[in-house]
Order: structure tokens, then sequence, then C-alpha cells
């Protein structure tokens, strides 16, 4: 198995004392929060905010934070706040969305290369290899690049780029569980294969994808965000993130305010992802070991 | 396969010719991929290439239109414009852009400069700023202080760090030139921007690296030999930080030409990054297929490069990588 020398893989931190261990240090409950507070933005933002994203008031075009706009508005009027709470709805869905279609690809793929005889295998892996040299971002580009651009293209561009990690690791964990005594027992006691994949290998395989995913929802947000602001997804006046911000660039040295809140809301809905995937990873990791 | 000792002498360097061989066709395969692979997606898209070639509102006859196909070939059946593509590719000839008219391989060639000089200018920077972040947190509290620094760059886009240095340094302070004119000084902040993300990653490795290193038992000899604590890190710990830290090469120089796109636009750059965003509004397919190829081969060739090195900075993965690959 090459591909698991060529991976990174760091070194795992000394497991702290058992009693600590069960209770979530205090970073994770306030990353918790955060995404509750975003995950309401996006469900209902009408609950944060009494004003339009989309409602235009020329007479209060470009004014800085105060009391009655927060973040300050935007260059037609439109107050940033709510621009910015509208927006977590396309952030998450498309995070959410893009992560589940490529947990579910990717634990197709590698669960058929891990069950495949070996040349299949093989050539499987190679190919994986080669996609997961590409970095996430250039990948999803050249995605767009080839099926255009458009709100469902950063979705399925952002997916298929995640794919290959997912079916590296799903890969992996396939042949390991397949490789199991209770596995081994299971198929010579004449258990159907596919009732091996069903019962054993998926709820396996499942585990460390799912805590692969948290992290990769970040990500997932972050490439979007990216391939909109590059004016490759949705167009202005949707208050996206990455379209807020890209329209907030032509404004940067009178209105600071526009182009920084929709930024400084990826960053802390992404810092909240990671902060739980960590604590999960770092959980699965002491149960395994 | 079983492991091999170490032969010095005539064995050794056949092996590693060898090596070096198999690891070449390796990376004409994959440039192959990528090019037939982006040959059969761009030949699914919908539409007429010579509508591109026109424009939208260009109102031609039909005997106009096959003039122009059969100029480029787009007449003939896919397989043989398949064939025909590959043999120019081989002979350096990427084809011609729809919408400029002119060779891609020059259009490329224009604008690589620019891009060249922001990555190499990035990577720079971000070496130093790794390594200054990694040495300095040696104790508990610059530890946690460093590893926040690097989760808000890391979890952060990089085109809004570009936008917020923009914002506060050109605008606010009027240190750094706005407009992306020649000079230095207008390279300054799109390279920080670009090598922000990238130092985080590559701090957070070599801090485990360091890490590791010191659990290790060549770390107790070397301070029983009388080695001072600086003495270690910088003799010894760093060498065996920086074999885990290249592996991420690859994944480096990748991230650095996909962050390029993005800090070229928000800088209003010259590029390459432009080139790719235009040429993929525009489905200006020659290009976007010559960006596909290009970006293939860079990282074909650094892998290489990094998987030769590596073996050379590590003596003991040449063995192990015999071992594991059985």
């Amino acid at each position: 198995m090459t591909s698991m020398v060529t991976a990174v893989s760091p070194p795992r931190r000394p497991r702290r004392p058992s009693i600590v261990r069960h209770i979530p240090p205090l970073g994770v409950v306030a990353a918790v929060i955060v995404l509750g507070v975003v995950l309401l933005a996006a469900i209902a933002p009408w609950i944060l905010t009494g004003q339009s994203p989309l409602q235009t008031d020329a007479t209060a075009a470009l004014h800085a934070p105060s009391a009655a706009h927060l973040f300050g508005t935007d260059q037609s009027g439109r107050d940033v706040l709510s621009r910015v709470i509208y927006g977590a709805r396309y952030s998450l869905l498309v995070g959410l969305g893009a992560t589940l279609l490529a947990l579910l690809a990717g634990l197709v793929i590698g669960i058929g290369a891990g069950l495949a005889p070996r040349s299949v295998d093989g050539v499987l892996s190679r190919v994986i290899d080669v996609l997961m040299a590409f970095p996430e971002f250039l990948f999803a580009l050249l995605v767009i690049a080839v099926i255009g651009p458009g709100e469902v293209s950063i979705v399925i561009a952002v997916a298929l780029a995640a794919v290959p990690a997912y079916a590296r690791v799903a890969r992996v964990q396939t042949m390991v569980v397949s490789r199991a005594g209770y596995v081994r027992a299971a198929s010579s006691l004449g258990v159907r294969p596919l009732a091996v994949i069903v019962r054993h290998i998926i709820p396996n395989t499942l585990g460390p994808l799912l805590v692969m995913a948290t992290i990769g929802v970040g990500t997932a947000i972050v490439s979007a965000a990216g391939l909109s602001f590059l004016g490759l997804g949705p167009q202005p006046p949707t208050p996206e993130w990455g379209v807020i911000l890209s329209e907030g660039r032509n404004f940067l040295a009178t209105a600071w305010w526009i182009a920084v809140f929709p930024g400084l809301a990826i960053t802390t809905t992404v810092i909240a992802i990671s902060t739980v995937g960590r604590f999960l990873r770092s959980r699965s990791e002491g149960r395994s070991s | 396969m079983t492991a091999v000792r170490h032969a010095p002498g005539r064995g050794a360097v056949i092996r590693f010719a060898t090596a070096f061989a198999v690891r070449l066709g390796g990376v004409l395969l994959v440039i192959w991929g990528a090019a037939t692979a982006g040959f059969i997606a761009l030949r699914l898209i919908p539409g007429d290439p010579v509508d591109v070639m026109l424009g939208v509102h260009a109102r031609v006859g039909e005997a106009v239109r096959e003039q122009i196909r059969a100029e480029w070939g787009l007449d003939q059946p896919p397989l043989v414009q398949y064939v025909l593509y590959l043999g120019r590719l081989v002979r350096g000839d990427l084809g011609e852009s729809y919408q400029l008219r002119k060779s891609v391989a020059e259009i490329i060639g224009q604008q690589a400069l620019p891009t060249l000089q922001l990555t190499a200018l990035a990577l720079l920077f971000a070496l130093v700023l790794a390594l200054g972040a990694a040495l300095l947190a040696r104790g508990q509290r610059s530890k946690r202080i460093v590893s926040l620094v690097e989760l808000f760059v890391i979890s952060s886009p990089t085109f809004w760090i570009g936008l917020v240095l923009l914002a506060v340094f050109s605008f606010q302070l009027g240190w750094f030139p706005v407009t992306a004119t020649q000079g230095f000084a207008s390279l300054v902040l799109p390279a920080l921007t670009l090598a922000l993300p990238v130092a985080g990653i590559i701090s957070q490795v070599l801090r485990q690296g360091l890490d590791a290193a010191e659990l290790q038992p060549f770390s107790t000899t070397a301070r029983a030999r009388g080695v001072s604590r600086a003495g270690l890190v910088l003799r010894h710990s760093l060498r065996h930080a920086a074999a885990d830290s290249l592996t991420l090469t690859g994944y480096l120089v990748g991230s650095l030409l996909g962050g390029a796109v993005l800090v070229e636009t928000v800088f209003a750059r010259q590029g390459l990054g432009g080139v790719a965003i235009r040429a993929i509004i525009g489905r200006d397919i020659p290009v976007v297929l010559g960006i596909i190829v290009g970006a293939a081969i860079v990282f074909a060739v650094v892998n290489l490069l990094v998987d030769l090195t590596y073996r050379q900075l590590d003596p003991r993965l040449r063995i192990a990588v015999r071992e594991a690959s059985v």
C-alpha cells in the first residue's frame, strides 16, 4: 500500500487523561454555539434580522456601520448584516450538499476498489492518487471549465474535487475490514457478499468518513465562496458570501465593511466547523487506537 | 517483492535509474490521461464551437460556418480529431484560441511570468513564515498562540485575506500601491496573501515533525552528547521534520497555483488566473485544454522531483517503501 506511505500521517497527540477527555473543551462548546447561530440564519434568517437583504435605499448608500446598520450598507443602500445573515443559507447548502455527494461517491468508489480484483484496484488507486495530487480548488475550477459556470455547477465541482480523498480512506478502511476475522467468518458461514457490505463494511467505513466530512464541509464552503467570488456561480444581487465579497472589492477604498464582514462570517463558520471536526477526530482516534 | 538490502556501487545506480524510468513513464501517463480526459469532457459539452468563435450575436450563413469548421478540423470524426490533437500535443502545439485567434502556447507563455513571480515570492514568504512560526512556538503558551493563528489563516478564504490586506495596507495606510503596476512593491501584498494559508499548513506539519523528532532516540543521543536544545532543533530535528513537510510540496504548488487565480483577481493582476477565468466563462476550449494539460505537466513533474528528493533526504524510506509496497 504505497498510498499509506505517501500520505501525510501526522503523529498522534498524546492522549489526555481519561476524565478530561469526556468533557468537551471550551472552544468546542463555543464552536457549537456559533454553528447553531449559522444554522438558524440558514433556516430562518428573518428571526435574526428585520431587514430584507435585497431592499435598496439610494439615500443610505455606503453608510458606515451604525446602530441602524450594524455592518453598514452597500453601494445600493442594502443592509450588509441582513445580506450576510441570508448568505448563510447558500454557503451551508453548498457546503453540506457538496460534502454529502462527495461522501457517497467516495464511499461507492472506495468500497468498490477495496473489494475489486487487484488489477482493477490498482488502476483505481493510481487514478485516485493522481487526482489527490491536484488541490481541491484547482480541480473544482477545472470541473467548472468543463461543465460551465452556474449555481448547480459549483456544488458538482466542489463535490467532485473532494471525492478522491473520501474514496482513498474508504478503500483502505474496506480492505482492513474485509480482512478482519469476523468478516471472514461471516463469509465462510455463507453470508452473502452484499449482506457483508451492508452490515459490516459500510458501517465500519462510514465512521472515519463522517469525521472527515465534518472538516470537509468547511473546505467546501471556502471553495464555493472562492468560485462565486470569481463570478462562476450565483450572480449579484444574490446575497451569497462570495458574491458580496466580490461586490465589496470595488468599494474597498471608501467602504471596507462590505468586504470585511462576509469574509469574517465565512472564517468564523469554517473555524467553528473545523474545531468540532478536530474534536470528533481526536475522539475517534482515541477510541480506535 | 521482498526487502532488498542496499548494495553500494552499480546495483544502486541501476536501481535508481530504473526507479527514475518508471516514474518518468508515470509522468507521461498522467499527462496523457489529463489530455485525454480533458478532450473527452470538452467534446461532451453541448453547443457549437463556431458560436463561441463568432460570438453570440453574429449572423453568418451556414456556408461560412462550414468553412470555419473545415478550417479548424471540426468537421472530422471525433477520433480523428483526438489523434490529430495528440499529434500536435507531442510537438508542443497546444492549438489556437477560439476567442483571441492566437496560439495557446503563446497566450500561456505571455501570462506565465507574472504568475510565476507571484507564486515564487509567495513560496519564499510561506517557507520563511512557517519556519519562523515553528521555531518560535517551542513553549506551551507560544504553541497555543501559533496554533490559533494557524487555524485562522487556514480557515480564512485566501481572497478575503487579500481584500483585508488591501483595505488596511493600501487604502488606509498607503504603504503599498493599490494598482498592480510593475515593480516589487505591488507584488508584496499579493504574495503575502497567497503565502499565509500555505504558511499555516507548512508550519503545522513542521511543528508536528519537530515534536515527533524530540521523541526519537537520536534526540536523546544528541542531548547526551551535550548538544544544546537549540542546536538539536537546528541540526537534527529540522531535517527530520523537513522530510515530513516535503510530502506536502506537490499539494502546496497546487494550492499556490489555485490560490493565484483568486489572488490575481483580488489585486487585478495580469497572469494565468485571468486567462483561465476568461477561457472558462467564454468556453474557449483550446485554452481550457491547454491549461489542464499545463497544470498536469507541472504537477507530474513536481511530484516526480519530490519523490526523488524525499528518498535522498530520508534513507530509511528507501527500504520502507519497498516493504510497504509488497
